[in-house]
This record gives structure tokens, C-alpha cells and sequence, in this order.
């Protein structure tokens, strides 16, 4: 069965090439593009996994992540974070919030791919 | 030892510098070889008709014998030691070492200062590297360009069949992400390269303002008159003011002196002062001035007007200095944060209600100073909006012998009130300074 992923992301060039080489590895792609309802939309499409931009407009992925770890549904969620800050204390924000992985801009498609198969393997 | 038992030193000193010999500086004054020789050793105190002689025989004037090297630049080279760890015994010989020495010692000071300014623009740009929001701006939306451009050409490169459509996009998507990063990039180099902006500079646009005013002493009586154009020429025509920031900054201030000096005239306001105490609060309400103008006022002015010169200093809601007028034996930090037991910091937890606090300064000379310090709005003020504050102190010298006032410093790391329970930080001072 063909798994579900939710990709929160604002810039659309990404969008569109993340949801294309997902898309061609036979994922079901929806995409979302600002923080304000976010975690409605999580929770309303309950997704196999989420992909989650660190900075979107409204509300940050940080606060995001937050509040789908506090609800019961959400909570076990795999989510990947996107980020274009690398430094140590940004990963252990992303840890902290709940983040399942922390990928850094700009990543290869192949990163990618590898890190959403296994993500939903586990 | 203290400086004024160091008068002979001095004398000696500058006897040295004119090449005189002992003996004939004593015969010139009329006494002999040898009581000028406990004088020189320090062994006997000198002053009055004789002092002055011997000022005028060596050419210098009396006060530089009897006061020795400038209290500035004593506090600076306390400040070097108290830096460089040096140990107890030397730290006590600071100003017989100022006194027999001042070229050594003024180089000392100066290139102490010089390491703090080079400390200071070295924090500014660690600062900004790490905290400049424009900058982690610009490096975010290059990297989300780049990120785009590389998912989508690696698509292009690696998918092996793909539909005229989909490649048709993605190479639009390409040429506008690689437009943007090109466009991105510019503005960043044009923001680091600063042209000329304060983004750019190594000197904080206070600090370049507080220099042009130092430079004028304060006074600007041309400008009294002056329209605001006027007053940009002038601020446009300083050299000391290398950034719009510190421009708009100066004329900001050039204006405010400006205004105060027309509702208190410097005649009217000598008239007001006649010989009774000091009372700001009573000259706010004779010129229909606001508390903070006459400060200011009494500040700039009180170089003319006054017996002895008046300091003052200015901050924002945040203890920031803004603003420092300096004053001798009251040393204000130009870095690192100023001490909080100032009237000046007190001020801002009660504005519009004006502080009259005697202080006495920390340290060897423990000079006294009356403080006069009060804090307004700024701005318009709005509905269930918290108003911005600045708060202004002026300080004013006690002369001759006076009660002990609260015991304040210049800043922690020079302060030597070890037990004081506002230390911030660490004392550098050792005992004994």
C-alpha cells in the first residue's frame, strides 16, 4: 500500500523536487506550506511521515513539532526536519522538540530518500 | 604612596628635564643644596611661596608639581595593572611611578586603551557574526536557493526518463532559484562590504558622537540659533562622524542641546543659579523646562558658569549608556557595564520622580559628588503601551570636605568594594588599590 508523506515546506522549488523524487519512489506526496495550521493539518491527515521546515511563516517548526508530540495521535509521528542552520545547538533543538531526524541544507535527494525509507521502515 | 606627598619627585623630575643642576635651582630660590635634596627625596612636604618659586624657576605650573599626573590617567593605568595581574608591591607605586615618569606612563595608558578598543572590535565582530539577524537572513534564503538548485538539478541529471513537461519546469525552476541566489548574494556583499554604512563600522555611532562632542567640549553656542538644517551641515561637516547612524545620531542630540539652550540662555540661566545651592527641580519650574533639559543643560554649560565642571550621562530602559559628559574622579566605563548602584539606574525604577543622592566614589581618592538624576517617556504615549525610558544623571563635584555619600564604583572589574552585593563580576583590583 502506497505510504503517506507530508512535506511543510514554504519555498516551492523544493517543494515541487522533493515531491517529485518522492513521488517517483512511490510515495503519496501532500504538501503544506505555512506553520499558522500546520498541526491541524497533521492531525487531520495523519500521514506516515512529516517532513518539517524549520522556518515557515506563522510558526516555527520547533513549536510545530511540540505540539504534535503532545497529542496522542501525533506523538510517535516520524517526523525530518529541514534546516538551514547545522551548528550543534540546532540539532539538539530538533532533538529536544522530538524531531525522529535532522537533515541540513542544502541535502541531496538521495539523502533524502534514504532518510524518509528508513524512517518509515522503523 | 600618595600623590600629593610626591611633590618633590616632580620637582626633581622636571629639574631634570630643563638641565639644572640641584644647586643652582636651590640658589635661584634661596635655599640650600641640601634641603632641596630631602624636598626632591620626599622627605620633607614643600608648598605655599616656595613651591610656587620653584614652579616658576623650572617653568611649570605649581599645580602640576603639587597634583601630579592627570587622576584619568592614573585610574587607566590602575585599569592596565588591575588587567595584566601585576603584583601587589608595584600596584602600590602607580602614581610615584606616574608622577616620575609621565611619558612612560601616558604610553601605558595609551596603548591600554588601544587593547580595550581592539578587545572591543574584535567582541563587535563576534557579535555580529553570531547574533546579526540580517546576516543569518541572507544565509538562510542562500542556502534555501541552493538546496533548490541542487534537488532539482539532481533530478535533471539522475532521472534517467523524464516527461518534457516535468524537465521544462524544472529547468524554469532552476533559472529562477539561480537568478535569486545571484541576487542574494549581491545584497550580502553589499551588506558586508558596509559602503560606508554603520553595518560596516568598527566603532559603535555612540562612541563616534561622544567623540565629536568631546572634541567641541560640549559647546555648541552657533548652532543655538540654528534650524535643523543647520544643524545637519554642521553634523554633515564633522569628520569625527563616519556613518549615517552616528550622523543621525549627533544631530539627534545637536538638536536637543539646541532646544535647551533657548529656553535656558546661558546669561538667564547664570542670573538663575546666583549663590545659593544647586536645584535643578527650581530652575525646571522658573524656565518652564522639563527636568532632563536642564540637566543637560546644567552639564554643558556648567563648564562656563560653574566653579568646576559638571559630568553627565544618559541611558535607555536598558542601563545602556547613551550619552557621558565626563567629569574628573568620577570615571565613567566606556566598554563594560557601569556600576548599579549609580542614581542613574536607580532613576529608571521610579520615572518622573527626581533622585538627589550624594555619592562617594570607590577607590583611593573617594571623592564626593552630589547626583541629580531623573528619568522621562520618550516617544508618544499610547494606550496600554509600556513607554520607552532614558534616564539622565548629572554629577556634580562636592568641593572641600563633606559627609560620605553611598559608596558607588565605575564598573565591577575596576571596583575595589569586594564585598559590595551589586558585583556583577570578579574585581581585577588586588588589595591595596
Amino acid at each position: 500500500m502506497e505510504k503517506n508523506v507530508l512535506l511543510i515546506e514554504d519555498e516551492p522549488n523544493i517543494i515541487e523536487a522533493i515531491s517529485f523524487i518522492l513521488s517517483r519512489d512511490g510515495w503519496s506526496v501532500a504538501t503544506h506550506s505555512n506553520g499558522h495550521d500546520a498541526v491541524g493539518v497533521v492531525q487531520t491527515q495523519l500521514p506516515d511521515l512529516v517532513i518539517l521546515d524549520v522556518m515557515l511563516p506563522g510558526k516555527s517548526g520547533y513549536d510545530i513539532l511540540r505540539e504534535l508530540r503532545e497529542g496522542d495521535q501525533t506523538r510517535s509521528l516520524p517526523v525530518l526536519m529541514l534546516t538551514a542552520r547545522g551548528q550543534v545547538k540546532d540539532r539538539e533543538m530538533a532533538e529536544r522538540a522530538g524531531a525522529s531526524r535532522f537533515m541540513t541544507k542544502p541535502f541531496s535527494n538521495a539523502e533524502v530518500l534514504e532518510v524518509v525509507r528508513e524512517l518509515v521502515t522503523e | 604612596m600618595a600623590r600629593d606627598t610626591l611633590t618633590g619627585s616632580r620637582i626633581r623630575e622636571r629639574r631634570v628635564i630643563v638641565g639644572m643642576r640641584q644647586a643652582e635651582l636651590a640658589r635661584e630660590v634661596g635655599i640650600s643644596a641640601s634641603y632641596l635634596n630631602l624636598i626632591e627625596h620626599n622627605r620633607r612636604r614643600i608648598g605655599g611661596k616656595l613651591l610656587v618659586d620653584i614652579a616658576q624657576v623650572l617653568n611649570v605650573e605649581a599645580s602640576l608639581l603639587s597634583e601630579g599626573a592627570e587622576a584619568a590617567l592614573i585610574a587607566t593605568l590602575r585599569e592596565a595593572a588591575a588587567d595584566a595581574n601585576a603584583s601587589g608591591q608595584e600596584l602600590d607605586r602607580i602614581d610615584e611611578f606616574a608622577g616620575r615618569f609621565p611619558g612612560w606612563a601616558a604610553l601605558i595608558a595609551d596603548q591600554h586603551r588601544r587593547l580595550q578598543s581592539l578587545e572591543h572590535t574584535a567582541a563587535t565582530l563576534t557579535d555580529r557574526l553570531t547574533h546579526d539577524p540580517h546576516l543569518a537572513t541572507s544565509m538562510h534564503e542562500m542556502l534555501t536557493m541552493v538546496t533548490a538548485i541542487r534537488s532539482t538539478a539532481g533530478i535533471l541529471a539522475d532521472t534517467k526518463e523524464i516527461e518534457p513537461e516535468w524537465r521544462n519546469r524544472f529547468h524554469r525552476n532552476i533559472n529562477e532559484d539561480s537568478q535569486r541566489l545571484a541576487e542574494s548574494s549581491q545584497r550580502l556583499v553589499a551588506y558586508l562590504d558596509g559602503a560606508g554604512d554603520a553595518g560596516a563600522s568598527l566603532t559603535l555611532p555612540q562612541e563616534e558622537v561622544e567623540a565629536m562632542l568631546t572634541a567641541n567640549a560640549f559647546r555648541f553656542e552657533a548652532l543655538e540659533a540654528a534650524s535643523d538644517d543647520g544643524v545637519r551641515d554642521f553634523v554633515e561637516a564633522q569628520e569625527a562622524l563616519t556613518s549615517n547612524a552616528s550622523r543621525d545620531l549627533a544631530s539627534s542630540a545637536l538638536r536637543q542641546f539646541r532646544d535647551d539652550a533657548q529656553v535656558m540662555p546661558v546669561n538667564a540661566l547664570r542670573a538663575a543659579l546666583g549663590a545659593g545651592p544647586l536645584d535643578p527641580v527650581a530652575l525646571s519650574r522658573s524656565f518652564g523646562a522639563s527636568l532632563p533639559a536642564v540637566l543637560r543643560r546644567l552639564a554643558v554649560v556648567s563648564d562656563e558658569v560653574m566653579p568646576m565642571p559638571f559630568g553627565l550621562v544618559m541611558c535607555d530602559g536598558s542601563g545602556t549608556l547613551m550619552l557621558r559628559k565626563p567629569v574628573e574622579g568620577f570615571p565613567v566605563p566606556r566598554f563594560s557595564a557601569a556600576c548599579p548602584k549609580w542614581p542613574l539606574f536607580q532613576a529608571l525604577s521610579r520615572p518622573m520622580r527626581p533622585l538627589h543622592q550624594r555619592v562617594t566614589v570607590t577607590g583611593r581618592d573617594a571623592r564626593q559628588f552630589d547626583c541629580f538624576a531623573v528619568t522621562e517617556a520618550v516617544g508618544m504615549i499610547e494606550v496600554n503601551v509600556d513607554p520607552l525610558y532614558h534616564s539622565y544623571m548629572l554629577i556634580v563635584p562636592v568641593d572641600g570636605p563633606s559627609a560620605p555619600g553611598r559608596e558607588v564604583g565605575s564598573s565591577c572589574r575596576v571596583c575595589p568594594s569586594l564585598s559590595c552585593e551589586g558585583r556583577r563580576e570578579p574585581s581585577l583590583l588586588v588589595d591595596g588599590i
